[in-house]
């Protein structure tokens, strides 16, 4: 019987040039190539175990669905908006608001099984939720665009869903790094320059006290990021936050209205990126026309 | 016999360069049981000197392999024919903390636990906490992507390091990551971490550093069978809590450890479970009472609380020093390191027990019980005729049937050259290729390291195993 990954290996091919299509709500899909799209559907899921299995062209929210009737969620760092696939938020590889306490959704794909752009399907890493066994290559994946191999089928590590949380308003911040040490371990903690949000998520009595030593407004989350759409980078205590961006305190973050400077790569980097590639899709016919890693 | 024209080149760059045989011996193997053969020994302290080291390597055709505390299990470190060996145990300064970003600067050699005791100042710490953080080394810690019991909550090294600073096989240095949480192009320092020495030589880690906890709660829950305390394992990762750490011990372990460091341990128990609960003190106080509910559902027999930090201590040093409690018993042991699902955990134990029987060998179970990571660790006395043969047969056995039911052949020590002949185990011919290919990515020339993790035919003509281990 050819299974759904088989079958995905085999449309993919070895031949032309092919766009690996999720939603589509992330990048649109270009015309002039072929659109191929993957296998769907939970797999398996061990509420116990904490892992999932699913293709990779699984919507987020069905993801979402079948976690939650079991009080678990997957970090695919799409807080606030589970629209799309599983494969799209890792190829795209971006982190939401909420990754100073939740950390990088990298570190929720366990196993990849992926095709290359020779149409062989591709194991990486394990089904376990602790596995160095050979070279962790799921780091790669995520974030890579689909550049370096199509994700077929993954499998997820899950975390427990916090039993209370409560998003907090607090103006006149000035210093938000003081601040951030009178917490213990914030979810999330954005800044605008004056306003600061907080996201605490845990039991209500710690919730309950902590907020109690503050004055803060609750509120039901955190202001839209749809204004910012550029993301710059700083070592978490050198952030600098202009009007009208928000900063992710603790993290370093910073959703911008303006375009970052462009960063210089030195080759030797630039000579690995094209290496791997070269290693998994030489012809360069899987999602072809996106430039090169080191210039998203 | 070493290229003299090499050596004399790695005098001209590095002060410390050894290359008496009688030193050398020590460095021809690691904590593991695979002996090889180091060719010179270098000790460099500075990135300038290892880049120099590299490129001297480089020109002469010869691999090296870095090495930190030499604790590693798997052989990692092991130099292959006369391979140049870069112990960077002098490269040991923590260079910098940024408390406010949370956040260290060291050097390779830095002592994992140094890094903690430099930090705890400060109310934070470096979470991984290998069994051997007291000798261990960051820079081996981040070649192995090293685990421990608290790894549990809050995941592996790789998800505590956000940079290096690389050598390259051709002596470029890099920089894969940084203190910025995001970098244009692939997660090169994902990759990085968990290469086992065969991607470059890092020079300067950055790692994060974590928030020390306001409350901590250690609890010894103890069975009268190992069922009951792997039933209690997944029950309470299915009640929607992830404790801090959640260990096991099986009883010829409590055994030996009890002899050995008098912590009250319940001796005739089957397995005794140490459960410990970390964070806010409201938190801390109802997950305590959710896993003794637990605990007792499942039929511990008693459960005890530790009352201060140090009778915690005194729990934690009984876990973390198994293996010197194992010399009471017999004089060597072979350790190890297979993950399998959690709800697979007792009868894949019950596999090993039986496995180690019918070679006539015994085996101590102390492991990782939160995230399936088994530690049977076989005891033996190498004098005997034929044991050694026996001991690898059942090893073979064990990550056999740990694979077989959906485990992993590791899931922190590394593969190195001990395991590396099992990866066809996972891993078919073309995903071995893949992870070749990611290899030849950084290390073109195939100097750094070479003949480890992925199964080579050539090479390693002259390994050879001894018997010992170190860590669990």
């Amino acid at each position: 019987m050819t299974t759904a990954l088989e079958r995905f290996a085999d449309e993919i091919g070895r031949d032309d040039r092919v766009w690996i299509a999720g939603h589509g709500s992330r990048t649109s899909v270009p015309s002039d190539v072929r659109i191929v799209r993957a296998p769907a559907g939970v797999i398996d899921f061990q509420p116990d175990e904490m892992t999932l299995r699913c293709g990779a062209g699984t919507p987020i929210a069905e993801v979402d669905a079948v976690l939650a009737a079991h009080g678990q969620y997957v970090n695919l760092g799409q807080a606030g908006s589970s629209s799309g696939t599983v494969g799209g938020a890792l190829a795209h590889g971006h982190d939401d608001h909420l990754r100073l306490g939740r950390g990088s959704m990298r570190d929720s794909l366990l196993e990849a099984r992926f095709v290359d752009g020779e149409g062989r399907v591709i194991v990486a890493g394990g089904p376990t939720v602790k596995n160095v066994s050979g070279f962790d290559l799921c780091r790669l994946l995520v974030g890579s665009r689909g550049t370096l191999g199509a994700l077929g089928e993954v499998v997820l590590r899950t975390r427990p869903l916090p039993r209370h949380h409560e998003w907090w308003r607090m103006t006149d911040v000035v210093d938000p790094n003081a601040m951030l040490d009178r917490l213990h371990r914030p979810t999330s903690f954005l800044w605008d320059g004056g306003t600061a949000w907080i996201l605490i998520e845990g039991h209500r009595d710690d919730i309950e006290r902590s907020r109690g030593r503050f004055t803060v407004e609750v509120v039901q989350g955190p202001p839209s990021f749809a204004a910012l759409p550029h993301r710059h980078s700083f070592p978490p205590s050198r952030m600098v936050v202009t009007t009208p961006d928000i900063g992710e305190v603790g993290v370093g973050l910073v959703h911008s209205s303006r375009p970052g400077p462009r960063a210089d790569v030195p080759d030797a980097i630039r000579a690995i990126h094209d290496r791997l590639i070269d290693g998994f899709d030489p012809r360069r016919r899987l999602n072809p026309g996106l430039g090169h890693p080191l210039d998203w | 016999m070493t290229d003299s024209a090499l050596v004399d080149s790695l005098r001209r760059v590095v002060g410390d360069v050894r290359v008496e045989r009688n030193e050398l011996h020590l460095f021809d193997h690691d904590a593991s049981n695979l002996i090889g053969r180091a060719g010179v020994v270098c000790y460099p302290t500075s990135t300038e000197q290892v880049q120099d080291i590299v490129r001297e390597c480089a020109r002469h055709g010869t691999p090296f392999v870095a090495r930190g505390s030499g604790t590693g299990l798997a052989g990692g470190a092991t130099p292959i024919d006369g391979a140049v060996v870069v112990c960077l145990s002098k490269m040991n300064r923590i260079l910098s903390v940024d408390v406010a970003s949370r956040l260290a600067w060291v050097e390779p050699g830095v002592l994992t636990l140094d890094v903690t005791r430099h930090t705890e100042r400060f109310g934070l710490h470096f979470a991984p906490d290998p069994s051997s953080q007291q000798s261990c080394s960051i820079g081996g810690n981040v070649a192995n992507n090293s685990g421990g019991p608290h790894c549990l909550a809050e995941g592996v090294t790789s998800a505590h390091v956000l940079g290096c600073d690389v050598v390259l096989s051709d002596g470029t240095l890099v920089r894969f990551g940084g203190e910025e949480p995001e970098h244009p192009g692939f997660d090169l320092r994902g990759a990085f971490v968990g290469s086992e020495g065969m991607f470059g030589i890092a020079t300067a880690i950055c790692i994060r550093l974590t928030p020390n906890p306001p409350d901590v709660r250690t609890m010894l829950l103890d069975f009268s069978s190992v069922r009951d305390g792997t039933d209690t394992v997944s029950a309470i990762i299915a009640a929607g809590m992830v404790p801090a750490a959640l260990e096991m011990m099986d009883r010829l372990c409590l055994e030996a450890v009890e002899a050995y460091v008098h912590a009250g341990l319940p001796t005739d128990a089957a397995a005794a479970l140490l459960v410990e609960l970390a964070g806010p003190s409201a938190a801390v106080a109802a997950d305590a009472e959710r896993v003794r509910e637990i605990g007792e559902q499942h039929g511990a027999r008693s459960v005890r609380v530790a009352r201060d930090e140090a009778e915690r201590a005194l729990l934690w040093k009984g876990r973390k020093n198994a293996f010197g409690a194992i010399a009471r018993i017999k004089p060597n042991y072979y350790l190890h390191d297979t993950v399998v699902p959690r709800r697979h955990l007792s009868e894949v134990l019950e596999h090993v027990y039986r496995i180690v029987a019918s070679h006539g060998l015994q085996v101590l179970n102390v492991f990782h019980a939160g995230d399936g990571n088994l530690h049977p660790l076989l005891i033996f006395d190498r004098r005997e005729p034929g044991v050694v043969e026996r001991v690898h047969a059942a090893g073979a056995e064990i990550v056999e049937v740990s694979v077989r039911y959906g485990g992993v052949l590791s899931g922190e020590h590394g593969i190195g050259l001990e395991k590396r002949d099992y990866m066809p185990l996972m891993f078919s011919a073309v995903d071995l290729e893949a992870q070749a290919a990611v290899r030849n990515a950084f290390d073109p020339h195939g100097l750094a390291n070479p003949h480890k993790v992925l199964p080579s035919p050539a090479g390693c003509g002259d390994v050879h195993t001894h018997v010992e281990g170190m860590w669990v």
